[in-house]
């Protein structure tokens, strides 16, 4: 309860940042996100089975395009792209060094073969299209969303609930961090490579884990409360997939069975 | 006199030899009584709410509810479906994702089809001044709003008796207004944990204290 509170009055009314955009949003962000979810996951495995360059560019521009018809933010996109290409760049350059073919140039007497090279460049293509194409298609729907159309297509209930948890948890978790976080700087601790630091870390990850596992068990207590007995209900109602929806999906199977086959024939 | 909704007799629960929470403890909740449980911080007060809803079992005693002695797990449930319990911190409460999934947990658990749900969804939320709050995401809510939905949570349960667990807890003095308001009105037999006198004035009749193991009229 750090947040302060709103007023009456706007406890009604109160818009935050997690009502839709005020615009209307792009025919992406419109459909079903069960379709979306399939579509993601037909794409990603298209891409994967890939491995000449045409093809790989085939599917990088797809996602591109599917990016800029979702009208994603390029300041945010491209930090996560960077983030992800950042993460694989020292296994990606020592490739073409650990990989045996012919050599194509050396530094400091390690040889490149030409074959690593291509394979590097092949595993950043697939990475950033698949990515790319996850934070077009499902990067736009709230997490709930998401939740919601695994279940919808039938994923395992106990897969849906952990991931929904996951999500309704995280942030009230990540406070309670940052609440410990700044009560230990107000008493004047920094970071720095010593006992008292690594202790202090480990009481604070240790109280972290602690009242986390109180929480859950009052959690379940508030659940019995209301009447738990093991199974969670459902108040979804069975969306209707719609034209639109058919549509998207029929082109978009068409696009990665094309992808497949440009790769294959 | 009304009739008895809770009597506990004779209830004695510790959680450690340091720690006794009550001893031969004695208490009667009558219908449409407002009482107050006033009691030092750690008295045991929130200890004797998930008592009378079976979240916590009697080392000895009797604990009666609506009627009944109830002892097992699945006595339990009955009572609790008649007796909500509001708990301090909303966060532990509402842990679907969207308010309408929520409000709709408990009548869902008690049988009621995703329509009927529904229904009682849009009522208690109105019936809070919580119109449209249906789609909102549960964890983007300012506190003021949680702890509304979370009482939504509970009324749409249709209790016989409301066991608040200090309800105004860090809330501003316009939703505690707005809370007040609305538990004055409510028809519902009433027990509040709370340290706010103001509030308690004006919401409850009647005070009980929880003082070394007992509990007595103040």
């Amino acid at each position: 309860m750090t947040r302060p509170e709103q007023t009456s009055s706007t406890i009604a009314h109160a818009d935050d940042e997690c009502d839709a955009p005020r615009q209307t949003p792009p025919l992406l962000r419109m459909i079903d996100p069960r379709v979306r979810l399939l579509v993601c996951m037909a794409f990603a495995l298209a891409t994967v089975s890939l491995s000449h360059l045409p093809g790989l560019l085939a599917a990088l521009g797809l996602a591109i395009g599917a990016a800029l018809a979702a009208r994603l933010e390029p300041g945010a996109t491209f930090r996560r792209m960077a983030s992800l290409d950042g993460f694989m760049f020292f296994v990606l350059a020592l490739l073409p060094f650990t990989t045996p073919g012919s050599p194509l140039f050396a530094i400091w007497g390690f040889e490149a073969s030409h074959e690593g090279l291509t394979r590097a460049i092949e595993i950043l293509l697939k990475s950033n299209a698949v990515v790319l194409m996850i934070l077009a298609l499902l990067g736009t729907m709230e997490q709930v969303e998401l939740g919601h159309a695994m279940a919808g297509l039938r994923a395992p209930e106990k897969f849906v609930h952990l991931f929904l948890f996951t999500v309704r948890y995280i942030e009230v978790l990540g406070r309670e961090y940052r609440r410990l976080r700044t009560s230990m700087r107000a008493r004047g601790f920094t970071m720095r490579c010593n006992w008292h630091t690594w202790r202090s870390v480990g009481f604070l990850f240790g109280m972290l884990m602690i009242r986390s596992i109180e929480r859950s068990e009052r959690i379940v207590a508030a659940m019995r409360c209301r009447g738990f007995q093991g199974r969670l209900p459902s108040l979804a109602d069975v969306q209707t997939v719609r034209g639109a929806d058919r549509a998207f999906a029929l082109v978009s199977f068409a696009a990665c069975i094309a992808l497949f086959t440009l790769e294959h024939a | 006199m009304s009739e008895v909704l809770f009597r506990l007799a004779g209830v004695h629960f510790a959680y450690d030899k340091q720690r006794v929470v009550l001893r031969e403890a004695n208490f009667e909740l009558r219908r449409g009584e407002r009482i107050a449980l006033v009691g030092r911080n750690g008295a045991g007060k929130t200890t004797l709410f998930h008592l009378m809803v079976g979240l916590q079992r009697p080392q000895s005693g009797t604990i009666e509810a609506f009627g009944k002695i109830r002892n097992a797990e699945k006595d339990f449930v009955e009572v609790r479906a008649r007796a909500g319990l509001l708990f301090q911190d909303s966060d532990d409460q509402l842990f679907c994702p969207t308010v309408a999934e929520d409000v709709a947990f408990g009548p869902l658990n008690l049988g009621k089809t995703a329509l009927e749900a529904r229904a009682i969804v849009r009522r208690t939320l109105s019936s809070l001044g919580l119109e449209g709050f249906e789609t909102r995401i549960t964890h983007k809510l300012s506190g003021g709003q949680r702890r509304l939905v979370a009482l939504a949570a509970v009324l749409a349960m249709e209790p016989d008796v409301l066991l608040l667990d200090e309800p105004t807890n860090a809330l501003d003095a316009e939703t505690e207004a707005r809370l007040t308001d609305i538990l004055v009105a409510l028809p519902q037999t009433l027990m509040v944990i709370s340290h706010d006198e103001d509030f308690l004035a004006r919401v409850t009749g009647k005070r009980i204290h929880l003082r070394d193991g007992q509990i007595v009229a103040a």
